[in-house]
């Protein structure tokens, strides 16, 4: 530090502090809520100190079923949500590698074109073709299944355009000296391409891996049999309820653990992230 | 960079996985939309004209659309702004402390990974105007909070219900940006006698400029096609149609109103949009790329 | 010990597989939470009556989750046999003829003894063609009433429920002058404050008898009743008589919390009101205008029916038949009123009902039954057959509230929801002629 100014550290770290309260509001108040009775947030007001009806719906949420029109248990939803987000992860991580790798390292006709078509996906949500893609998904028998969950939002540029631009940033000696080495493109790929990027690969696993846990829209359409339900899908109909009470602890405990794993997986994985996304940025 | 390998099919072969989940999960769908964009159908599709550019011609007669497009402006640089204004400070706080900056980090990262329709709930659980805590304290504090009725309050509560997934990210950008700037300047400028205030507004923060200009991107891009989850489920596009934006008017008008041909031309218009945002981010960052 | 436990589990499986083949009947339905549960049980009670067919309820989400679910499965020709379909989506549904197939002729078809007198007319007419016969099956069906808070009644003095709505605004200064926050609030208010409004003064909500005489139907909602109701609604609004509280039901928090005393809300809301309400409450009719009709009408209703989709084949419709008229028999049909609050649809079960001392025993569960059956249902009052309707009640919606906020007045609001309005039932029309 420059100089020591003891009020401007007490100052930051108050505002550190505040942010953090700030941004750990919501998530206190599911907490709260999630031990008191269902009927506490009905009667008005959201208390803000805990209740004593906790152990038992936590107890019911994990092990019995996430709630009232949900059947199955948060564990079960949550082996769901895991496969359809591991799916998404490694599914588009892979794909994006070898189709920028060919992108970025070949010279074949149509180059350009492919890369457009490929771009083109990068900014149209599911959610706005929603229809149609649902056509194309039952028309190949996929509804219910795992791959019907992952394959159509594994169809977006995001991870392409990041690995091509951290390929583009290497440099051309390197592949000269390994194509001296006799090195083919497979060799090159695994020995020296892939380690290169490690961090833009921990950095996207990251990204793809909170992107494919929260989708709540696309499964809520193509699945019907619960053995398919995922985690963030299942809250939003515990929330939709024509003509009846909301179980709101049940709720929040289920919110609560819904956000566990992408939390954990941002937390535990912060470093390679952090420099994942800003080495890819630069 | 120039140096490629010379092999003519292994390309392709290396393509064909994304070139083929792209045409069947991209392409078809999408022309289908497309082609829906100049029909007129039922929503069984059990019978369907030609309309031509009615469906657009309906569109862009409609005050609400451009109504709509003001509203995804006036929502997405607030979201933009707010965010990147809140981490900004945040991460200059986090840069200046010594002692647990790896706690703050960790404690401030987590909410990057909350699903958008979840956070939306708990924020409008939060401001629910009989029974949110903030929204009791606010009238308490003489405010009277009722975002459904008041447009733009509701434009306050998505906006923040948007921007608290986005602290995260952007803080994470800023901490590293200002991290990377050189302690030789800024103990020159303190030599100097400038305070931390002037060091900041003339030596960091123009050093910052690339990170707020991507930043600004993204966020702009989050706030445009990602935010739809929060509007569902905190206002629901109003009250009127004050928090309707453009992605959220395609979905409520096709997968809620089942009026496919409209709602197909909107996405074609946003397909549109989106083509030239990409192409003017992709020369920017071509460039940006090359001269580096 | 546990390895047998399995083991027996795995030969059950494998038996109930390979051994009965019982024909399956997908049946998609909106009904989230308690009501959910239910629906299961009355699956489960059905497919334990017999063994030749079994039901397997699927619950899609909120109604038009699931209608739109329904209609993309249809389009993909992956439909389930019956779907739940809100009220507000039935001109869509009887308009897609290649799509439907109409429940008096699966009846007729599949040979199920089936009286269409024996269901309620107030309650089967929202769902029947102009010769009267049914399209759909009546599921879950409520009508609007009154909800009030009798602690808070008591405590400003006031011994009876407002009848009409001069009773509401003298009532709620009475109560505001007591301390209460608010007179009332209400839900569903394009459903309760303009559709059941006019139906309870017997004037047209839109014309050709609200729809039920074609696809021409345009909006009459911007006449001078309505016009006097929404903007004496919005000086309530203004000096805290009412107190507007979103589009859907979350306003039940208002009541709860006793901030308002009053809530106008779907029948169907009691089992909700009666757990959470700490209070003492009283169910009342859905008020009216005094002086602008003699004798108010039957409400309308609102909830959702079943349709029955085509692309099966007629073992599955042999099956779907069975199910329908299980469903409509008194015993299963009373104890689903009871339990949801829902009406009952026919005539049978409403006795039965009534033999078990169910409405001494929950006073106020009658209310929305008797007003709704009370005189026979007019052109103005046996429902709304709409196109496009989920998104001309998201006009009405903007259009209240624009008079809520005290942007524009009463009359420009529903002339420009009139406007917006049949523009979607152009729409509608040129889609499906």
């Amino acid at each position: 530090m420059i100089e020591n100014r003891p009020w401007l550290t007490f100052a930051s770290h108050a505002t550190l502090l505040t942010g953090i309260a700030l941004v750990a509001l919501p998530v206190w108040m599911a907490l709260v809520a999630s031990t008191h009775p269902a009927s506490a947030f009905g009667a008005g007001h959201i208390p803000l100190w805990f209740g004593d009806a906790g152990a038992e719906t936590w107890g019911t949420v994990l092990f019995e079923k996430a709630g009232n029109g949900v059947d199955t248990p948060v564990w079960f939803m949550m082996l769901n949500s895991l496969i359809m987000a591991l799916g998404i992860t490694f599914g588009k991580i892979a794909i994006s590698l070898l189709s920028a790798y060919a992108i970025v390292f070949f010279r074949f006709p149509f180059r350009n074109l492919c890369f457009w078509i490929i771009f083109m996906t990068l900014m149209l949500p599911v959610e706005v073709r929603i229809v149609p893609t649902y056509e194309v998904v039952a028309n190949l028998d996929l509804l219910n299944s795992y791959t019907g969950l992952t394959l159509p939002l594994i169809a977006s540029a995001t991870a392409t355009f990041l690995f091509r631009q951290c390929f583009l940033s290497i440099p051309g000696e390197l592949v000269e000296a390994a194509r001296m080495d006799g090195a083919g493109p497979w060799r090159f790929f695994f020995d020296i391409l892939l380690p290169l990027s490690r961090t833009n690969i921990a950095a996207l696993f990251v990204i793809l891996f909170i992107y494919g846990w929260n989708q709540y829209l696309w499964p809520l359409l193509i699945t019907t049999d619960d053995a398919y339900y995922t985690l963030v899908m299942s809250i939003k109909r515990m929330l939709s309820v024509t003509d009846g009470d909301i179980a709101w602890n049940q709720i929040m405990a289920t919110t609560l653990l819904a956000m566990l794993p992408p939390v954990a997986v941002v937390i535990g994985m912060q470093k390679l992230f952090v420099k994942g996304l800003v080495d890819s940025e630069k | 960079m120039t140096v490629t390998f010379p092999q003519k099919g292994l390309p392709w072969l290396l393509l064909l996985p994304q070139l083929l989940v792209t045409a069947i999960f991209f392409l078809w769908p999408a022309e289908q939309a497309l082609e829906q964009a100049f029909y007129q159908e039922d929503a069984f599709g059990l019978s369907r004209e030609f309309i031509g550019l009615e469906n657009f011609a309906a569109l862009f007669t409609d005050p609400l659309y451009y109504q709509s497009m003001l509203t995804t402006l006036v929502f997405s640089f607030s979201v933009a702004i707010v965010g990147m204004s809140l981490a900004l400070l945040l991460a200059v706080m986090a840069d200046r402390v010594i002692r647990g900056k790896l706690a703050y980090q960790t404690l401030l990262i987590w909410p990057y990974a909350v699903a958008p329709a979840l956070a939306g709930v708990l924020w409008w659980i939060l401001f629910d105007p009989s029974m949110g805590p903030i929204a009791l304290w606010l009238k308490s504090a003489g405010v009277d909070w009722n975002h459904y009725l008041n447009g733009n309050q509701a434009m306050i509560l998505v906006v923040i219900a948007s921007t608290w997934k986005q602290i995260s990210y952007n803080f994470l950008f800023f901490l590293a940006g200002l991290q990377a700037v050189p302690r030789s300047l800024i103990e020159a400028a303190a030599i100097d006698g400038a305070s931390p205030f002037k060091r900041f507004w003339t030596i960091v923060f123009p050093l910052l400029s690339p990170t707020t200009f991507f930043l600004l991107v993204v966020n702009l891009v989050y706030a445009f096609f990602e935010t739809f989850g929060v509007i569902d489920a905190t206002t629901k596009g109003g009250p009127g149609q004050s928090t309707t934006t453009l992605v959220y008017k395609v979905f409520n008008d096709g997968f809620v109103g089942l009026d496919l041909g409209g709602s197909a031309a909107q996405s074609v218009v946003l397909m549109a949009i989106v083509g030239l945002m990409t192409v003017i981010q992709f020369r920017f960052i071509e460039r940006k790329v090359q001269y580096s | 010990m546990h390895n047998l436990k399995l083991a027996s589990v795995v030969v059950g499986l494998s038996i109930a597989s390979s051994g009965f083949a019982a024909t399956e009947i997908e049946w998609w339905h909106a009904m989230g939470g308690a009501n959910g549960e239910k629906v299961n049980e009355i699956a489960k009670a059905f497919n334990d009556s017999q063994d030749a067919y079994e039901v397997k309820p699927v619950y899609k989400g909120n109604y038009t989750e699931t209608m739109t679910s329904a209609i993309a499965a249809f389009r993909a020709k992956q439909q389930p046999a019956i779907v739940q379909v809100f009220e507000v989506g039935t001109a869509s549904m009887m308009a897609a003829k290649g799509a439907i197939y109409p429940v008096y002729k699966l009846m007729k078809d599949s040979g199920q003894a089936f009286d269409e007198s024996a269901y309620l007319s107030a309650v089967t007419g929202y769902y029947s063609n102009s010769d009267g016969q049914m399209l759909s099956m009546p599921f879950n069906s409520s009508t609007p009433v009154l909800y009030y808070n009798k602690d808070l009644f008591k405590k400003a003095g006031i011994s009876q429920a407002p009848k009409t709505w001069q009773d509401v605004e003298s009532v709620s200064n009475k109560l505001l002058a007591s301390g209460v926050s608010c007179g009332f609030t209400t839900a569903w208010q394009s459903w309760i404050q303009l559709e059941n409004l006019s139906a309870r003064h017997n004037v047209p909500f839109a014309s050709l008898e609200n729809g039920f005489g074609g696809l021409k139907t345009e909006l009459k909602f911007n006449g001078p009743l309505q016009v006097a109701h929404v903007q004496k609604m919005g000086e309530w609004q203004k000096n805290g008589i009412f107190s507007y509280s979103g589009r859907t039901n979350d306003g039940a928090a208002k009541f709860y919390s006793q901030e308002c005393a009053m809530f106008t809300e779907s029948s169907a809301g009691y089992a909700g009101i009666k757990r959470n309400a700490k209070f003492d409450f009283g169910v009342a009719e859905l008020p009216y205008w005094e002086g602008k009709v003699k004798q108010p009408s039957n409400t309308i209703i609102g909830g959702a029916s079943l349709w029955v989709l085509q692309g099966h084949s007629k073992e599955e419709y042999k099956g779907v038949a069975s199910f329908l008229s299980y469903l409509s028999k008194a015993s299963v049909q009373a104890d689903w009123h009871q339990f949801s609050g829902y009406l009952p649809i026919t005539k049978a079960a409403y006795d039965l009902t009534k033999e078990q001392g169910f409405y001494k025993a929950n006073p106020g569960t009658e209310t929305g039954v008797i007003q709704m059956t009370t005189g026979t249902p007019t052109a103005n009052t046996k429902g709304l057959r709409l196109g496009n309707f989920v998104q001309i009640r998201g006009v009405i919606d903007e259009a209240l509230e624009s008079v809520w906020s005290g942007d524009v007045d009463a009359q420009t609001a529903l002339n420009t929801a009139v406007e917006r309005g049949n523009a979607q039932l152009r729409k509608f029309e040129k889609a499906n002629d």
